[in-house]
């Protein structure tokens, strides 16, 4: 067996290194010493310094989260040097010519002042807010990764816990940020929020009165939110990271399955020197790359909209677009309102709003759980699982996001029908049906295209890989040669495990007396043979000796 | 289910083959030919010797440029202090990036290392000294013959939530019968206030519209009031005044004497949440809210044709002063704006009412 090409402790020196251009080894160490002494850091930097971490570009989806996080931790201080979180009013007296005069609050006007009086705001404010974007976006995309690889079995549930309170407050800080600079479109949305928290039965009215200070929009809620945006939230955020990464240092990355890859270690370069370059290059690929959007995109360009006003509204407003897929839900709601005594119960606004995204979060959440019941697993992954091998959980995953990008796509159903040149009603009535049938049949056709690729995978291993050459063979008959695999790809094909699914546990026993405590159940029993029986059996040792017109390669 | 559902438990976790084990390391380019090294070592140089460059164009642009100057690049218009500024920072910070990578890449070694994995959990010899510890604090600490102890400290400190939480109940104003009768369910429009129009603030006689026309309009005492107040007082009193072929409306008897020769107005408000509803059609008479697309229809008294709001949009009964200005005959009968718990909807108009 080919064995590691080394251990983290023995590997060898880089050939590159010259001497002469760095600092004497001596006086490195002395500084060492010095800290060590005071702290015992050593300690810690000997198991971390040459650490293991797996290469896959899929693992770069966190750390786009991670850089642009504190991109907007950076930007974000050198805004609020200059914001005023204030609904004072005041007459604009800036230099962008076209509001010259206007009254409008402080917190618009400094918003102006930023983007076209001090020199780089306009820069800075267009970064942050695609800084912003790429957050949500890298997140979301991070926790499909994370979702479909398996990742959140254990022990990594909580990771997976933390994970879902950073994406759901994420969504909030957006919200807040966008909201502060107090022109129409961000007006409109605050609106959007003080009839979304009216809409909570009971105490609706109350909170609206509570978070507003009063009636909409009043005087309060800039400064509050600002304070939310600038401190609570990125605090919170801020710790919820924090834990996440100590969580990622100490169960150590998961890997994709491979030849040499186990349960029981982690294949890759160490965090020093190769990841440190590695990660830290990447930190600036993406501050660059999102200082050359901010240089050259167009982001929320608040002069055009002016300031806000209660009576008007911009043509086409829409939310950034990570809130679109609860506008969309907000949209294509029926007018559903109780009208009991004296009082009003306002669904159509409730439930697609509040209701629905109180219903991502918790169903997001609750998965990782939900799959240990349904498997009855309790061991540690650390290999992740290619989507294919998890059927049900893969059609599953690709039912929600067909879900979510119909409600999405709702929240611009009049976009959809100007384009498209159909009626708005219509659009709006094929959505309601849609966001139904929409993931049923994304399930079906994930499941057998699954079930279809988990077929090929054999095929390959029983067979071979095609060649590309075609034989005419003597008596006539034409086909294509097929090349044996390579014993990496034999093992990864069939590494994966493949448990049987829970059964019930009799409800007696031997002697008809019934069992008490914690069984599995039938309907336990039937769920989890759907969830982990809906796959393709794989090709076993024997069954390839038997197949192969090749010798399966001995052990070596 | 399929016919695929039986999995023999022998091969459950093992694979077809044994596991080979990690490959033999493939050098790169860079490690097979010594000139494609230096040559991609002579590249990652140049990028990091650029960056000072940069550095320096950003600062010349920073201090030398006039900020308003306004460029046109591909059809898109930058301000160009800006686009500067962006571009040789942008450009700074990526290629120090490229090239930290590139180095990680192609100079660094690459060989793959394995680091063993180790179980998580405490080792269950640690696990007996951690309860034995345990088992002796709780011992220290006398709870077990003075039990009331711990209960106490504990609720005492549960109970500090109540006076944390009632602090905040001066966010804002509680919306109190009283208060939401004076906020919530009252607009500024009251018995003879002037209808203006919303951008030259001038009086509206019903001579000046034209069938068809639709007018955004405010209270004139809205001008009164500055700053938040008159925000508050927009965010409910805002209007629009629409003028349609009485012979083609339908009007209820209830509603005869709330309008001017088929002049009606009502409220801006979209009844689902809040919006300020502005899209006219004049051969329908519904009007369409631009954010979900409610649909009224004013020529029915603003019931809902279409979309997510559902209540009819509140009409504001008018007439004519004496000098034959539209004016308020009161003010709005319902509470205007999106639905609240507290909102008695029962008086709200419906189709086919009287
Ligand atoms: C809010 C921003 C987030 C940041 C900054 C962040 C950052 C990261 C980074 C850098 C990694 C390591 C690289 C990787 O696995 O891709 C990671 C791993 C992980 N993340 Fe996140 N993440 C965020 C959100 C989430 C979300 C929304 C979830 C799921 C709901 C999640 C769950 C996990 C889990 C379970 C791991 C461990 C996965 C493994 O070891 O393969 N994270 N995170
Ligand atoms: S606010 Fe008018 S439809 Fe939603």
């Amino acid at each position: 067996m080919a064995k590691p090409a080394g251990l983290a402790d023995s590997a060898p020196v880089l050939e590159t290194t010259r001497p002469d251009a760095e600092p004497t080894p001596g006086r490195l160490a002395e500084v060492g010493n010095w800290v060590d002494e005071r702290t015992g850091l050593g300690k810690v930097a000997k198991g971390g310094l040459r650490k293991i971490f797996p290469d896959h570009w899929s693992f770069l989806l966190g750390e786009i989260a991670l850089y642009s996080f504190i991109i907007l931790l950076l930007t974000g201080i050198f805004l609020s040097l200059w914001f005023k979180p204030s609904m004072g009013e005041v007459e604009y007296a800036g230099s962008y010519q076209l509001l010259k005069g206007l009254p409008m609050s402080e917190a618009y006007a400094s918003t102006l002042a930023i983007s076209f009086d001090v020199r780089g705001g306009l820069l800075v404010r267009q970064v942050h807010h695609w800084a912003a974007m790429l957050f949500v976006a890298s997140a979301t995309i991070h926790m499909l990764r994370v979702f479909f690889t398996g990742a959140f079995r254990k022990p990594r549930e909580l990771n997976w816990l933390l994970g879902v309170g950073m994406f759901s407050i994420a969504l909030i800080e957006g919200f807040a940020g966008y909201s502060l600079p107090d022109d129409l479109l961000s007006g409109t949305g605050l609106r959007f929020v003080d009839g979304l928290v009216r809409s909570i039965p009971i105490v609706g009215t109350w909170l609206e009165f509570l978070v507003f200070g009063g009636e909409f929009p009043g005087t309060l809620i800039i400064p509050r939110l600002f304070i939310a945006h600038v401190l609570l939230v990125p605090g919170l955020i801020l710790g919820l990271v924090g834990a996440h990464m100590a969580l990622i240092v100490y169960h150590k990355h998961t890997q994709f399955p491979g030849p040499g890859r186990k349960e029981t270690n982690v294949v890759g370069y160490p965090l020093f020197p190769v990841y440190m370059a590695k990660a830290g290059g990447f930190f600036f690929i993406v501050a660059g790359v999102t200082t050359l959007m901010g240089a050259t995109m167009q982001i929320n360009p608040v002069w055009n909209f002016g300031p806000y006003n209660p009576s008007q509204v911009t043509a086409g407003s829409q939310p950034d677009w990570y809130m679109g897929w609860v506008e969309g839900a907000v949209r294509i709601m029926a007018p559903i309102e109780w009208h009991l005594g004296s009082t009003t119960w306002s669904w159509n606004v409730f439930l697609p709003a509040v209701v629905l995204m109180g219903l991502l979060f918790t169903v997001l959440g609750a998965w990782p759980f939900v799959e240990s019941w349904l498997t009855g697993d309790k061991a540690e992954h650390h290999l992740l699982d290619r989507p294919r091998n998890a059927p049900i959980r893969t059609s599953l995953g690709v039912a929600g996001m067909t879900c979510y990008a119909l409600f999405w796509l709702a929240g611009g159903n009049d976009i959809l029908a100007t384009q498209f040149h159909v009626s708005l009603n219509d659009v709006t009535y094929f959505m309601r049906v849609a966001v139904f049938v929409g993931p049923v049949i994304a399930f079906f056709i994930t499941r057998r295209v699954c079930l279809a690729l988990q077929h090929a995978d054999n095929e390959r291993v029983l067979h071979g890989s095609e060649s590309g050459v075609i034989v005419r063979a003597p008596g006539g008959g034409y086909s294509e040669a097929h090349e044996p695999l390579t014993e990496d790809e034999l093992f990864t094909l069939t590494q994966h495990e493949q448990l049987a699914p829970l059964e019930a546990t009799p409800a007696t026993d031997g002697h008809g007396i019934p069992v008490a405590g914690a069984g599995v159940s039938k309907r336990r029993a039937r769920l989890s043979g759907w969830f982990m029986g809906t796959t393709v059996v794989k090709v076993s040792a024997d069954e390839l000796h038997d197949h192969h017109d090749e010798p399966v390669p001995a052990e070596k | 289910m399929s016919h695929d559902t039986l999995i023999p438990a022998s091969q459950a976790t093992t694979a077809a083959i044994p596991d080979p084990g990690l490959g033999e390391h493939v050098e790169r380019f860079t490690d097979a030919d010594p000139a494609a090294g230096n040559r991609v070592y002579r590249s990652i140089l140049f990028k990091f010797a650029l960056v000072p460059v940069l550095a320096i164009a950003f600062v010349v642009v920073y201090f030398a440029m006039d900020k308003t100057a306004w460029v046109e690049v591909l059809g898109t218009r930058f301000l160009l202090q800006h686009l500067l500024l962006g571009v040789t920072l942008g450009l700074a910070i990526l290629l120090i990036g490229i090239g930290a990578v590139e180095w990680a890449r192609y100079i660094m070694n690459d060989e793959e290392v394995a680091e063993e994995r180790h179980t998580l959990a405490t080792s269950p010899a640690d696990r007996e000294v951690l309860s034995k510890k345990f088992a002796a604090g709780v011992a220290d600490s006398g709870v077990k013959r003075r039990p009331l102890l711990l209960s106490a400290a504990l609720g005492g400190v549960g109970i500090l939530a109540v006076p944390v939480v009632v602090s905040l109940a001066d966010l804002g104003p509680w919306p109190t019968d009283a208060t939401r009768k004076k906020t919530l369910e009252k607009t500024i429009w009251a018995p003879g206030v002037r209808l203006v129009n919303d951008i030259n603030k001038l009086p509206i006689k019903p001579g000046d519209l034209e069938v068809g026309q639709l007018v955004n309009a405010e209270p004139a005492t809205l001008f009164d009031l500055a700053g938040a107040d008159q925000q508050v007082a927009r965010a409910k009193a805002a209007i629009i005044v629409v003028k349609m072929d009485p012979d083609t409306i339908k009007i209820p008897d209830s509603r005869k004497d709330w309008q001017v020769g088929g002049v009606l107005s009502y409220s801006k408000i979209c009844t689902h949440v809040g919006c300020p509803i502005s899209l006219w059609e004049q051969t329908t008479h519904h009007l369409l809210c631009p954010c979900h697309q409610s649909t009224f229809d004013l020529g029915n008294s603003g019931v809902v044709v279409f979309g997510p709001a559902a209540r009819s949009l509140p009409q504001l009964p008018i007439a004519v002063d004496s000098e034959g200005y539209l004016v308020a005959r009161s003010d709005f009968t319902v509470p205007v704006g999106p639905s609240y718990f507290e909102r008695d909807s029962t008086k709200d108009y419906q189709d086919g009412d009287k």
